[in-house]
């Protein structure tokens, strides 16, 4: 392997960077008719394929390495892709939910939440407080899921592998409470268009409480064994600094975009489903660094605690579904004992939830950032055209600029940071 | 209650706070409201019916205004769009004259204004100016776009396809693409192919100081291209 010197044409001793590096090593490999005022050194091309033990989802990412220092970088995404939009144009607007759960497969209640409010925008109906209240519920465990999983990964892929098994460890406390109320631990399809698949069950606050306080262990753990560890700073400090304006100059959202400073928050400039009722802070970093996204994501779940300890505390009763049979399936006892119960019931499953035409546009703060659903409705019960915009795949973007100029073991802190997950980025 | 009806086309089950658009107030709209006034009186010749719908500000724009009209809204300090939110196209097939429109979604962070742009562009000339030197997210979305639909944009520095392979035939977004369609065997790349990461343009960003690199010769002696 050619030592760190590299000298140019004219034999000036270059210095890379600034460091010295003394006269050039000796290179065995050469081809022998480059020897002489030319040292010839040849940039290596590493392909970190898409199957990579460090790199949690499948991203291939083509680097030209001057040494140790990346000199180009290529960022192949779409390995995952599985025809998202397409498949939503063939479904029903409830169909659309398992879908939706596939996307970002780490926080689904939050994908789920983010399609039933852009049909709802589209019908113009608001479900009903309690429906709101086990949304942002639900919303906000399935967060604290998706940072302690980014923040787990990316320890354990530095090297911390307890950190991963303590942050797996608080997220299986939290996934026995998604399986209470919806059944199933990752792809739930809780969310109806017009409310919820089911209602809280009895004694649901007192066991989120009682799993947050295990969260909490966990999170000190971590915290004492990560934050001022030395390895983990050198490691992850001024690594991948993205600037303020840079950040939204390539649509960053989210953990991304508030490490750098810049204080825009879904749930805070555009509230959506109760959230203006909950008080909660919104960390902002300052130097826009892999440690200061990491930061923010810790912050982030105290922040998210938070918000579910006050909505357990003043979470309304009544019903979780619209009142509405064109747009919520009727109980049964009106379906099989009234004709217009049997009729509505008929039509809502045969032509689905039909929207009039037009199109929304509707944000909701995922794990990673703003995601989007923009859905152009013809009138039908299908829609016409679903785009997601997730915001892993807009985060890839700024990757390559990431990593020219960094070192190879760079690749590693920002690419966990930047928490792409396969699901959301490909589609 | 409803008498029993055969189906029709028309859209059934529409509650009725719908028939006026834009009735249910929603928080998407509350900061965007002063904003249609202010287009209207910053670009009254060139905007195609700006006009709110369901909450959201949205404005057509005829594709050779594009450019500038965007680049007003970018930097003008009434505006001040600095975020591209989303970029994407519908395919309109024989609905409209014009068969792709183009939707941009902005959005300024100082303000909390969103707007919808709807540009038209037609299938003999699916073309239409990228806007990557004004955002720079453009970038993936812009590919994402072509790889989905065909539509070229101009002044792309890379316009590849981002979520399919390079070899894939057709648009699969595309309403005259078929949901089961086969796409036909490739022939395994050649290993001895150069890397894409090296082949292509590369885009300057790095200031030339910060990495030397020797004079690059390819495998077979040739001069690395000049790029």
């Amino acid at each position: 392997m050619v030592s760190g010197a590299i000298h140019s044409e004219s034999q000036k001793k270059e210095t890379l960077l600034g460091v010295d590096y003394g006269v050039g090593g000796v290179t065995t490999h050469l081809r022998s008719h480059e020897v002489g005022d030319d040292l010839h050194s040849e940039t290596m091309i590493l392909n970190m394929g898409p199957a990579h033990p460090a790199t949690h989802g499948t991203v291939r990412i083509v680097v030209e390495l001057s040494g140790e220092k990346i000199v180009d970088a290529d960022v192949e995404i779409g390995y995952l892709h599985r025809g998202f939009e397409k498949m939503c144009e063939t479904v029903d607007y409830n169909q659309v939910m398992p879908y939706t759960d596939r996307l970002n497969y780490v926080s689904p209640i939050i994908n789920n939440v983010g399609w039933c409010l852009t049909v709802e925008k589209l019908l113009g109906i608001e479900v009903p407080k309690r429906a709101q209240y086990i949304r942002v519920i639900m919303s906000e465990i399935s967060r604290i899921c998706d940072h302690l999983t980014c923040m787990g990964a990316s320890a354990m892929e530095l090297g911390a592998f307890t950190v991963m098994l303590y942050m797996m460890e608080a997220r299986e406390y939290l996934w026995d409470l998604v399986e209470e109320v919806t059944g199933a631990r990752l792809t739930i399809s809780y969310g109806r268009v017009g409310g919820l698949r089911y209602d809280l069950p009895d004694g649901f606050g007192e066991r989120v409480l009682k799993a947050l306080d295990g969260t909490k262990v966990h999170l000190d753990n971590s915290d004492r064994l990560l934050t001022r560890n030395r390895i983990f700073v050198d490691r992850m400090c001024d690594i991948g600094v993205i600037s303020a304006e840079e950040a939204v100059n390539y649509s960053l959202t989210g953990p991304m975009l508030r490490a750098s400073g810049v204080n825009y928050d879904v749930r805070k400039a555009f509230p959506y489903s109760s959230y203006e009722d909950f008080e909660f802070d919104v960390p902002l970093g300052t130097k826009g660094d892999n440690y200061d996204r990491f930061l923010v994501r810790f912050e982030e779940i105290k922040q998210s605690v938070r918000i579910l300890e006050q909505a357990i505390k003043k979470i309304p009763t009544g019903p979780i579904n619209i009142d509405d049979p064109h747009i919520v399936l009727e109980p049964k006892e009106s379906v099989y004992n009234s004709i217009d119960g049997m009729i509505n019931h008929f039509e809502l499953v045969i032509f689905g939830v039909q929207p009039p035409k037009g199109d929304v546009y509707c944000p909701v703060e995922g794990g990673n950032g703003e995601l989007g659903f923009y859905a152009v409705s013809d009138g039908t019960g299908k829609p016409y055209k679903v785009h997601v915009r997730g915001p892993s795949t807009i985060h890839m973007g700024i990757l390559r600029k990431l990593l020219l100029g960094a070192n190879l073991s760079d690749v590693i802190p920002s690419f966990g940071m930047i928490n792409m997950i396969g699901g959301e980025c490909d589609k | 209650m409803s008498t029993p009806t055969t189906p029709s086309a028309t859209p059934q089950g529409a509650p009725e706070a719908q028939t006026s658009p834009g009735a249910v107030p929603s928080p998407y709209s509350a900061k965007s409201a002063p904003l249609l006034e202010l287009l209207k009186v910053k670009f009254d010749n060139h905007l195609l019916d700006p006009r709110v719908e369901l909450g959201d500000v949205v404005i057509g724009l005829d594709r050779t205004a594009l450019y500038s009209t965007f680049e007003t809204l970018k930097k003008d300090p009434s505006f001040l769009f600095d975020m591209l939110v989303d970029l994407t196209a519908v395919d309109w097939m024989d609905a409209r004259a014009e068969r792709f429109e183009v939707v941009y979604h902005l959005m300024s962070i100082k303000f909390l204004y969103r707007l919808r742009v709807k540009v038209l562009v037609p299938e003999s000339d699916a073309v239409i100016d990228s806007v990557v030197p004004l955002w720079a997210g453009a970038n993936f979305m812009e590919r994402e776009t072509w790889d989905m639909y065909g539509v070229v944009f101009r002044g792309h520095p890379d316009l590849r396809r981002l979520l399919l392979y390079e070899e894939f035939k057709g648009h699969p977004l595309r309403k005259d693409y078929p949901v089961q369609a086969k796409q036909p065997r490739i022939p395994l790349r050649s290993p001895e192919v150069r890397n894409t990461a090296t082949d292509r343009v590369r885009a300057p960003l790095m200031p030339k100081e910060l990495v030397q690199i020797n004079s690059r010769k390819r495998n077979d002696g040739a001069a690395a291209p000049k790029n």
